[in-house]
Parts: C-alpha cells; sequence; structure tokens
C-alpha cells in the first residue's frame, strides 16, 4: 500500500548508505545472550576483513557475557538476512555479501546464556 | 413587551455558542475551506448527526478551568514552601517524573498543536468546537505538570531541560515520532489516533498508575495535577468514543478505514506504553498494582467490553491484542533490563530491584519472572557488587516504526527476538514486531525519512562521534550527575542526607 496524503508524498529514505561518509550499518544479534537486549547496530567499514569484524568489532561488543570467551564465533552458525550464510574470514563485507544495513545472526551451540535462560 | 427569559437556558445558549457559530459558505467553495476534510477518503453525508460530547460552552468551560487552576496553585505553593519532596517515598520514585516530564509532557503540547489543527479542519462546527476546547486542555495539562513537578527540579537531577531533550534524546524518539506520526496523519486519522485509541482505549494505562502511583509515593503536587486534569480527561475520552461511532455511523465504506487505523494505533500506543510498564513495576518504590495487573482491567476487561460494543458497526478488536495481551507477563521486565544497560545516555537512574521488590514480582508474574526475569538481576548484582556495574557499550538496532531497540520478544518465546525485515525500494529496513512491520508496509513513505536516534548519531549529525559527547554536548546530560546507576548517584547521597543517613553499604555505592 501506499501513504493516503494531500500531495506527491515522496521523500528520501534517511538512511542511505552515502549518508555514512564511506561506512556502512550492520547489525549482529546472537540468540540467547539477552544481556545485550536487542542486536548490536555497528558502524563498519565495507572493505574490512570478517575476521577483523569478529577480532575487533565483534568480540569487545560481546566481551561483557560470560560466554563470549567461550564462544567460536568464525566457526558458529551464521545467518545473512536470515539465509544460511557461511562466512570467508579473510574476505571483505562487501565480498561476503554483507551490504548497508544487513543483519547477522550468530548461534553458538552449546552456549544459551546466564542460567541457561537464554540471558 | 416584557422579556421572558432575561438569561438564555443551556440548551439555546450551547446552540448560540457552538452550532450556530457555522453558516454556509456562498462566495467560497466548502472544500477549499476545509481542504483537508476529504483526501483520507473518510465520508461525512451529515454533520448536524454529530453529538455534541462535552455539552460544555466557552464562557462555562473558562470559569470551570479557572476555579481548577486556583486550588492546584494553590498546593503547589503550599507543597514547595513545606518542602513536600521531603515526603517522598523515595529518591528512586522521581526518576518516574523525570521520564514522565521528558517522554509525556512534551506529548500534551504535541496533543495541543494536533488538537488545534484539526480544529480548524472539519466542517462540522460541533467538532470544530470539541477539538478547540480539548486543544486548550493539552496545553493546559503541559504547562501545569511542568509546574508539578518543577519543584523537584531544585532538589533533583535531570529534570533541567525536558523539552529540548525531548528532540534529540534516543528513547524520547519513541513518544515524538509517536505523536508526530499521528499530527502528520489527516483530521479523521488523529482523532481515531489520539481521540479514540490513546485517549478512550488506552489512557487509563498511563493515568490511572501514574496518579495513583504519585500518591502511593507521597507525591501530593503530582497528585493535585492529577485530580486536576481528571474532569478534562472524562471528556477527552467522550470525544474519543464519539468521534468513532459518528464516523462508522456516516458511511459503511469508512469502516475498512478506521479498521486500519485502529490495529496501527492501538499498537503504536501499546508500544509507547511500554514505558508506563517498567515505570509502573520498577520506579515506583511503592507500589499501585502490576503492569500484568494493569493491562487486564484496562485493556482486557474494558476494551474487551467496548470492542463488544463496536463489533455491530463491523468492527474487530486490534489485529495484534493477542501479542499485547501475552506481552504483559515480560514487558516491564525487558524494559527495565534495557534501560539499565544504557542508563549511560539516561536523564534517569536505573537499578536492581530490592529483594522485596523481586518478591513481590515473583508474586505478580508467577510464570514468568522467577524463571526469566529474577536470573537476569542476580547476575547484574553479582557484577555490580564485584564492581563491574553493567553497561551495554555498543548501540542497539532500534525499530524503524516505533523506534524502540528491538528488544521485543516472540509470542510463546519469551528468549527469542521478534525481530523482522523487509527490503524497500532498495533500501533494508528492520523491526520490533510483524504489527511495525505491517505498518511500515501500508505507509512506507512515511517510515523511510524516520530520524533514527543510533543512525543519526552515526551518520555524525549529533555533534560527536562517541557516546560520552552526545550525551553532554548533543542530549544535554549532565554526566555523572543525571545518568548512571542509582546507588552512589548524587540523587541518592543527597536523598541520604535529607534523611539523616549514611549510605548503607559502600561497596555497593561505589558500584
Amino acid at each position: 500500500m501506499s501513504v493516503n496524503a494531500l500531495y506527491d508524498y515522496k521523500f528520501e529514505p534517511k538512511d542511505k548508505v552515502e549518508n555514512f561518509n564511506g561506512m556502512q550499518l550492520l547489525y549482529v544479534y546472537w540468540p540467547d545472550h539477552l544481556l545485550f537486549c536487542a542486536p548490536f547496530a555497528l558502524l563498519v567499514q565495507p572493505d574490512m576483513t570478517f575476521g577483523d569484524l569478529v577480532e575487533t568489532i565483534i568480540k569487545p561488543a560481546t566481551a561483557a557475557h560470560p560466554d563470549a570467551a567461550k564462544a567460536d564465533f568464525l566457526n558458529a552458525e551464521w545467518l545473512l538476512n536470515d539465509e544460511p550464510f557461511t562466512p570467508r574470514a579473510d574476505a571483505s563485507l562487501k565480498d561476503n555479501r554483507i551490504d548497508h544495513k544487513s543483519m547477522l545472526t550468530v548461534t553458538t551451540p552449546g552456549l544459551n546464556g546466564i542460567a541457561n535462560v537464554g540471558y | 413587551m416584557a422579556v421572558k427569559n432575561k438569561k438564555l437556558n443551556l440548551k439555546d445558549k450551547y446552540q448560540y455558542l457552538t452550532r450556530d457559530m457555522a453558516w454556509e459558505p456562498s462566495y467560497q467553495k466548502k472544500e477549499d475551506i476545509f481542504p483537508d476534510e476529504q483526501f483520507e477518503g473518510i465520508k461525512i453525508t451529515d454533520w448536524s448527526q454529530w453529538e455534541d460530547p462535552f455539552r460544555l460552552t466557552m464562557d462555562a468551560y473558562w470559569k470551570y478551568q479557572a476555579e481548577k487552576e486556583k486550588k492546584l496553585y494553590a498546593i503547589f505553593d503550599a507543597f514547595a514552601q513545606n518542602n513536600g519532596h521531603q515526603n517522598i517515598s523515595d529518591a528512586r520514585y522521581v526518576n518516574a517524573l523525570k521520564l514522565f516530564l521528558t517522554g509525556v509532557s512534551p506529548l500534551e503540547h504535541a496533543a495541543f498543536q494536533g488538537y488545534a489543527k484539526v480544529g480548524r479542519q472539519f466542517s462540522g462546527a460541533g467538532a470544530r468546537v470539541a477539538c478547540q476546547m480539548q486543544a486548550i486542555d493539552e496545553l493546559r495539562h503541559s504547562q501545569t505538570q511542568q509546574h508539578a513537578m518543577s519543584h523537584y527540579n531544585k532538589h533533583f537531577n535531570g529534570l533541567h531541560d525536558a523539552a529540548y531533550m525531548h528532540d534529540r534524546v534516543w528513547f524520547l524518539s519513541v513518544p515524538k515520532s509517536f505523536f508526530d506520526d499521528a499530527r502528520s496523519a489527516g483530521p479523521f486519522e488523529f482523532l481515531t489516533a489520539i481521540s479514540f485509541s490513546f485517549e478512550y482505549v488506552l489512557t487509563n494505562l498511563l493515568f490511572v498508575p501514574f496518579m495513583s502511583g504519585a500518591a502511593y509515593n507521597g507525591d501530593m503536587a503530582t497528585v493535585t495535577f492529577g485530580f486536576s486534569a481528571q474532569s478534562d480527561e472524562a471528556r477527552h475520552m467522550t470525544l474519543g468514543l464519539e468521534v468513532i461511532k459518528f464516523i462508522l455511523e456516516q458511511h459503511e465504506d469508512n469502516v475498512p478505514i478506521v479498521q486500519r487505523w485502529i490495529d496501527k494505533w492501538f499498537w503504536r500506543g501499546f508500544r509507547l506504553l511500554s514505558l508506563v510498564s517498567m515505570m509502573m513495576d520498577y520506579m515506583l518504590p511503592n507500589k499501585v498494582m502490576s503492569w500484568a495487573e494493569a493491562w487486564e482491567v484496562y485493556y482486557e476487561q474494558n476494551g474487551g467490553a467496548l470492542f463488544k460494543d463496536l463489533e455491530r458497526y463491523g468492527i474487530r478488536p486490534p489485529k495484534y491484542q493477542d501479542v499485547a495481551n501475552d506481552a504483559k507477563h515480560h514487558l516491564s521486565h525487558q524494559l527495565w533490563t534495557t534501560f539499565y544497560q544504557y542508563s549511560q545516555a539516561t536523564n534517569f537512574h536505573t537499578w536492581i530491584p530490592e529483594k522485596e521488590e523481586m518478591d513481590w514480582m515473583s508474586e505478580k508474574y508467577p510464570e514468568t519472572f522467577d524463571k526469566y526475569y529474577r536470573p537476569r538481576y542476580e547476575y547484574l548484582a553479582k557484577e555490580a557488587a564485584a564492581g563491574r556495574r553493567f553497561y551495554n557499550n555498543t548501540l542497539p538496532q532500534l525499530c524503524q516504526v516505533c523506534q524502540v531497540p528491538t528488544l521485543f520478544t516472540e509470542m510463546g518465546a519469551p528468549t527469542k527476538l521478534s525481530h523482522r525485515q523487509l527490503v524497500h525500494e532498495g533500501e533494508r529496513y528492520h523491526f520490533c514486531s510483524e504489527a511495525c512491520c505491517d505498518i511500515f508496509k501500508d505507509e512506507p513513505e512515511k517510515y523511510v525519512q524516520a530520524w533514527l536516534p543510533v543512525h543519526q548519531i552515526y551518520q555524525g549529525n549529533c555533534e560527536g562521534a562517541d557516546v560520552e559527547t552526545v550525551v553532554q554536548k548533543y542530549y544535554h546530560i549532565n554526566i555523572g550527575e543525571d545518568n548512571f546507576e542509582y546507588i552512589g548517584s548524587p540523587d541518592h547521597k543527597h536523598w541520604l542526607s535529607i534523611k539523616g543517613q549514611k549510605p548503607a553499604d559502600q561497596s555497593k555505592d561505589a558500584a
């Protein structure tokens, strides 16, 4: 459907990639770890490698959780925008087809959060 | 000839001062005078069928309101002179006022603007007068709330710049965008959104707990404001019901349009009220009732009866009410742990509930609290005691529609986020729920331009790239005074000195 308006109602999306000064947005969701209330919203360089993303961004973001030290993120189960996804650690985000405002979901089997209730 | 009636009777006076103010235009076309009345597709065949809900004329209105104001301000003065803030239950309570003043009072002002606008847009005089009076009410509420709380600003932090914060702070974009959405709609949608869905269906969930909460916690200034607003609120609710019945009775083509608006605005209102859920369960040291109980009484029972009544017009209950009903067992706990972890960026404090409070929650939430939420607080308390009070240092994903972090969980699966996403004209969008995603799909042009605080920070539009600069410079939140943990905060220390106590637990104080 479309908005019902008095005039031709058309506006630019506010979060187009060109508004992020060469960077892009990436969301990362770690299910069963709701200590972090929502998926992380991250500002990342499109040409950084996936391995660097895990090492320099995801690991520090998740470090406060006691499961983080046990998590093997690189070999975990990944979804990219809800589709199964096998990341290539040495390829860039762009070459991994991770585009602006994509969401990664990373499941770490055996790690069920604090008190085993997904926290 | 002797004049029989020197004074007009009420009925005549009403006729002269409302309906008689309208006339049939002769040198301008009606649709040019009221250009906003048609485009939403609502068909009004006969405005004279409008039943005036208020039965109040302007002269009587001024008289009543002036009397109420006089009493109200006398009590505010007495409250200030007697240092009324020292008699509240606990200084943690003031954090509810901080949330109210930055989140709700500016909405009263937005409502004033909204009603002033739609009060110009209807060709029916009865509707115009009703909207005009409500506009003045809303302006009064905005002002009296600020006056009621201004005394607290002299003694506690975080209350110093509410209107400025409302336009900028991340979580305040939730209430702000709610009203911006309504005010940028047509006049009939505005009334369905605010008069019906919010004022009639949901407002008791805001006002009853807030005003009783003030009474239970010794805040006489806010209680008095509540009494002063009560008769206005009763009128607003009457208008809400009249609006919906009038539109539905005018033409059967109006039914599907109104149904879509009810689905949308019930959900938007429910998401907005998630802030109230945590206020009720966590921010009131003396608790009135739980959010789940309030939801049962004010929505499931009262709303159930209302929608049964509307059935004869072909209206069904809001599409996602089952999700909202299920969420009553989780909402406040999910919200409070969210604000707990982002307290570095709020103008109020958060804390771990005390033992008696947690026992109260176990009793009020027997299915969920001990299983899902008590373990959270036990963990957080342990971390705080070890000097590692938890803050989330990474910004959260926000919902494109309601702008709350995408923290809500699936119905029946309370550890799984109910996140949704879609691609629209080549851009990806993310949502907290199926319902918000639906709202986007109906009017994508409206929500693609949403000013999402997290994305704005990342675009460099908030005076800095790091949270500290944004919080201090862009939000005007004073770091170390307004934000962070309650225990050990200046407010906490100040309260202890008022009560002649020293911090009970030094290790907690250091957290």
